[in-house]
């Protein structure tokens, strides 16, 4: 343990050397779960941190059948083998205690969590979703705020913001800062990997990166509330060019801009909301909803059992 | 003068609430009108509601479990259905309604359906077991039960009167705050769970002294059957969670009623602090739930295996290192907060070291069967069927216990699919082997073995047709809680895990077809001998269904397999023991204490989630004036006369001499 410690950390990019390695993933996995079909999912990963949380997955997987298959067919021939009509076992009505066997019972487990062990241990550290993924180039910054129930997420370099759709440029590193104004929620791409949950109040991080361009269902995984089933959002995933290019549309459009009052109107409560996105977004509007001087969302206006009486302005 | 309660609160507008609450009502009043125009009333204040046996008890706690069960299953059918119904469709459920069936199936078969069905297991054989005539509290024990059944009451109130938490069965702040849900659901939630949570603790309060306590002569510690050492666990737990859990929604009903700041959005209230709280209750409480299901199989494989337990240290070893261990795992239900890699792996770590207990007790009862005889009757059944499913289940969750899989199944249903597994697996397949197994001693007959076997087959394949369809749909990233979704790669998962929950319904309907079959072919299925199953620990030396006073002598404990000794004795000197001299019994006395608290406890509840502020006082007074009125009494037991206990004990023995003849032309035991 000490040891992992006081080694000077590995890079996360050396896990991406995993990554070329994903399409074996799924085809490893296939044969255990009968899955010929798999086309989205944490099993196609298609970045480096997917690919890591899956390989992590699939060796935990690995170790831990390696004990239970051969439990499981001790197990069921036990059971089979001295039923009570088979008259060539031999009944051993005394046979309840023997020292090596009980060495060997807490022998296996205990060896196979050392093992394991090893394996949380580093990995832990490693996928830590905190830890930057190292890049010549620039990370790109998104701000992430969880709303009822919709997905806002801010552009603070490039001055835009964008509702239930996230576009970034492939092959680049993207840093997160994530919170919410309203209930908790969790963020969530699964074909990219980890998830962290969007807190109010509070700042959470995540580093994901998408190796190749394409479109990557993302969603919430913290229940919160009536709308939860619509919030999830389509994360395209464009060449660099492209995602300037798509950066300078919106910059240019006539899409409505992101101040504090409109802010205040968009974090009423609202369902299925379409993408859409903000040409400006005042840089001052994410700390001011962490830190809570814009206040969170209002919640719902009534329930059974419950009027609350709120004006609809 | 009604506080929030107006006429409202009824939801004439929704018809699947209303008319299954009105077919609840129909149907418990018309039984309540049988009863009362039958007679039967008098006898059932007399001998049930108001008794404070543990054998009774326990039968009553098995009750509710399984209408509990009931309940929660056709919950489940709801939600199968929506979601195979609700792929780019919103299907029939809207998420107001939807929210609160998945909140209710969680709180009832956590709450309602598998801890009564533990605890009454507890109730009616732990002090059988241990030797002895009742719990160390009996008057106690029938309130905990009556407490428990306010919460089943108040959480199906909220069926037709108001609505049910739409939160989860876990209510999160701050959705869980008035300011997200104003509706008086949470109310719902943490009254009736506060008003059981009283009943959960005082149940382990009762059994952690009587079996610490109250136990046969010869009974040491280490010759209790391992079924006791893991009530003794379970209840250890109970007395050490249940705490963290009352005052965890204290706190959040501080923060709804009086405005609080506990876990609040606003004003330094941090949700994250509930999340710790309600987990380090939460996960010792899945303990709770699974060591009792541990001791039955405990009991269950070496009886028909015909061989005693293997590793019985070892054995009680792992009930004890499981139930420390639990307490220090807490953090894996949230390891996407992003607490750290130090803190996750700590945790994470901490958890699979939990598999090393489990690892050992599957192992040992491998080898219980290594070398037996084994008797596939149902109870065997679903032992066997418990080892396969609970391994599967076991190696998922240590899945789940690498932080950074769980960073990709958090919440998926992958998780939903590793949990049902367990439980099911686990606490499920042991309260029905339970059930199995000691009917016979509760009511003298056994259960129809061709409809338990074919329950068994339906539930054991049901289980796996519904839930490994779950597993899969939880890797294509499918989350929990959805109301409708429109990823078409889910959908064919859906729609198999809502045909594999049709097996577990007709599984579910051969339960029950067992126990009306049973009833009325109760005859010719009857046990004479009080010893069903050539039975190993002391339950099975006393009559089926044992007399009030359990044992006509306190059995003198001479090994680890009293009864089994006993038998073996009688077999060889082919007599029974010598008739030993009858001696009047002291009982306690029955005592309406316990219904009569819950029926004020009941006024209470209702009152606070509807803000009728004198009717609480009312219930609490009540409820006060009621103990009070008890603590005073003058006679609290009653005495067998000893002749009375000849008589019964007699015609115990005679069975048992009878049995004994024809052991005697067999001659092949031992």
């Amino acid at each position: 343990m000490t040891r992992n410690a006081a080694r000077p950390r590995r890079r996360t990019h050396e896990l991406s050397g995993y990554a070329a390695g994903c399409p074996r993933l799924a085809m490893r996995i296939a044969p255990l779960l009968i899955l010929t079909a798999c086309h989205d999912g944490v099993l196609d990963p298609r970045g480096p941190i997917g690919a890591s949380d899956g390989l992590i997955m699939l060796n935990a997987l690995e170790i831990m059948l390696a004990i239970v298959i051969p439990t499981l067919v001790a197990a069921l021939f036990f059971a089979w083998w001295f039923r009570a009509s088979n008259t060539r076992a031999r009944y051993r009505p005394h046979f309840a205690y023997s020292g090596r066997l009980e060495l060997i019972v807490w022998a296996i487990p205990i060896l196979v969590i050392l093992f394991l062990g090893g394996v949380i241990w580093i990995g832990s550290h490693e996928l830590d979703p905190y830890k930057p993924i190292e890049t010549r180039g620039q990370p790109l910054e998104v701000q992430v705020v969880s709303l009822d129930w919709k997905w806002l997420f801010i552009y603070p370099d490039q001055g835009i913001a964008t509702v239930n759709q996230l576009v970034v440029p492939a092959d680049v590193p993207i840093h997160f800062s994530l919170t919410s104004a309203t209930v908790m929620n969790a963020f969530f791409v699964p074909q990219l990997g980890s998830m962290i949950y969007a807190m109010n109040g509070m700042v959470s991080q995540l580093w994901l990166q998408a190796n190749h361009p394409g479109n990557y269902f993302g969603e919430s995984t913290q229940f919160s509330g009536d709308g939860f089933s619509g919030m999830h959002f389509v994360m395209r995933a464009v060449p660099s060019a492209d995602f300037n290019a798509w950066v300078g549309t919106v910059q240019r459009g006539s899409g409505p801009a992101l101040d504090w009052a409109e802010y205040r109107h968009l974090e009423k409560e609202s369902q299925h909301v379409r993408p859409f996105a903000y040409r400006a977004v005042d840089p001052s509007l994410f700390r001011a909803i962490t830190t809570l001087s814009l206040p969170p969302g209002p919640g719902p206006r009534v329930e059974r059992g419950g009027a609350v009486e709120r004006s609809e302005d | 003068m009604l506080g929030k309660l107006t006429w409202q609160a009824i939801p004439f507008d929704q018809p699947i609430p209303l008319v299954a609450g009105s077919v609840v009502f129909l149907t418990v009043a018309a039984i309540v009108i049988w009863v009362v125009a039958k007679g039967h009333l008098p006898y059932l204040w007399r001998e049930w509601l108001t008794s404070v046996d543990h054998k009774r008890i326990g039968v009553m706690y098995m009750l509710l479990a399984l209408v509990m069960l009931l309940r929660g299953f056709i919950d489940a059918l709801m939600m199968r259905s929506q979601q195979a119904l609700a792929f780019n469709a919103p299907g029939y459920l809207p998420p107001e309604h939807y929210d609160q069936i998945f909140s209710a199936h969680g709180t009832i078969m956590i709450f309602f359906a598998a801890m009564p069905m533990m605890i009454g297991l507890m109730n009616f054989v732990v002090p059988l077991q241990l030797g002895v005539r009742d719990v160390a509290f009996p008057t106690l024990n029938s309130t905990s039960f009556w407490l428990t059944a306010t919460g089943a009451l108040l959480v199906n109130i909220s069926l037709v009167v108001g609505e049910f938490a739409r939160t989860g069965w876990l209510p999160y702040p701050p959705l869980a705050e008035l300011k997200y849900t104003p509706g008086v659901g949470v109310d719902y939630y943490i009254w009736a769970l506060q008003i059981s949570g009283v009943g959960t603790l005082l149940t382990g309060v009762n059994f952690v002294t009587t079996i610490l306590k109250i136990r046969a002569p010869g009974m040491s510690y280490m010759r209790m059957p391992v079924f006791c050492w893991t009530a003794l666990a379970a209840n250890l737990l109970i007395v050490a969670a249940f705490p963290v859990l009352t005052a965890t929604l204290a706190m959040l009903a501080l923060d709804r009623y009086l405005g609080f700041h506990f876990f609040s959005d606003t004003a330094g209230g941090n949700q994250m602090m509930f999340v710790n709280l309600i987990w380090a209750w939460g996960h010792p409480e899945v303990y709770i739930l699974v060591l009792p299901a541990f001791g039955v199989f405990s009991e269950v494989i070496p009886t028909f295996s015909g061989k005693p337990i293997f590793g019985y240290r070892s054995m009680v070893a792992a009930t004890l290192f499981i139930c420390l261990v639990s307490f220090t795992v807490w953090l894996h239900h949230f390891f996407t907060m992003g607490a750290g890699g130090d803190v996750n792996a700590a945790f994470g770590i901490a958890t699979s070291i939990i598999a090393v207990g489990t690892g050992v007790k599957i192992y040992n009862w491998m080898f219980t069967m290594y070398g037996g005889r084994i008797r596939y009757d149902t109870p065997m059944l679903w032992s066997v069927g418990f080892i396969v499913t609970f391994v599967i289940g076991g190696m998922t969750g240590v899945m789940l216990a690498v932080p950074p899989a769980d960073f990709e199944l958090h919440n998926s249903l992958f998780l939903v699919a590793h949990f049902h597994n367990v439980i099911i697996g686990g606490v499920l397949f042991g309260g029905f082997a339970g059930i199995t197994y000691w009917f016979p001693k509760a009511f003298g007959f056994r259960l129809h073995e061709g409809w338990g076997k074919a329950a068994f087959w339906f539930n054991f394949v049901g289980f796996y047709a519904t839930f490994m369809p779950l597993y899969v749909a939880g890797l294509l990233g499918m989350t929990r809680r959805l109301q409708s979704y429109d990823v078409a790669s889910w959908h064919p998962w859906v729609l198999a895990a809502g045909a594999g929950v049709l097996i577990l319904l007709v599984g579910g309907a051969c339960q029950v077809i067992q126990i009306v079959v049973s009833i009325l072919r109760r005859d010719e299925l009857r046990d004479e001998t009080g010893d069903p199953w050539d039975g190993r620990s002391l339950e099975w030396s006393t009559a089926s269904p044992p007399p009030a006073f359990n044992y006509a002598v306190l059995p003198n404990v001479q090994g680890e397999e009293p009864y089994w000794e006993i038998k073996r004795r009688a077999i060889e000197t082919q007599q029974l023991a010598a008739e030993p001299d009858y001696q009047p019994i002291e009982m306690p006395r029955n005592s309406p204490t316990g219904f009569i608290t819950a029926f004020f406890a009941t006024i209470t509840g209702f009152a606070l989630i509807w803000h009728i502020w004198w009717m609480v006082g009312l219930g609490i007074v009540a409820a006060y004036i009621v103990f009070v009125i008890f603590a005073w009494r003058d006679v609290e037991e009653y005495e067998i006369p000893a002749a009375e206990v000849a008589a019964i004990d007699r015609e115990r023995r005679a069975a048992r001499a009878q049995w004994l003849a024809t052991h005697a032309r067999v001659g092949e035991q031992v």
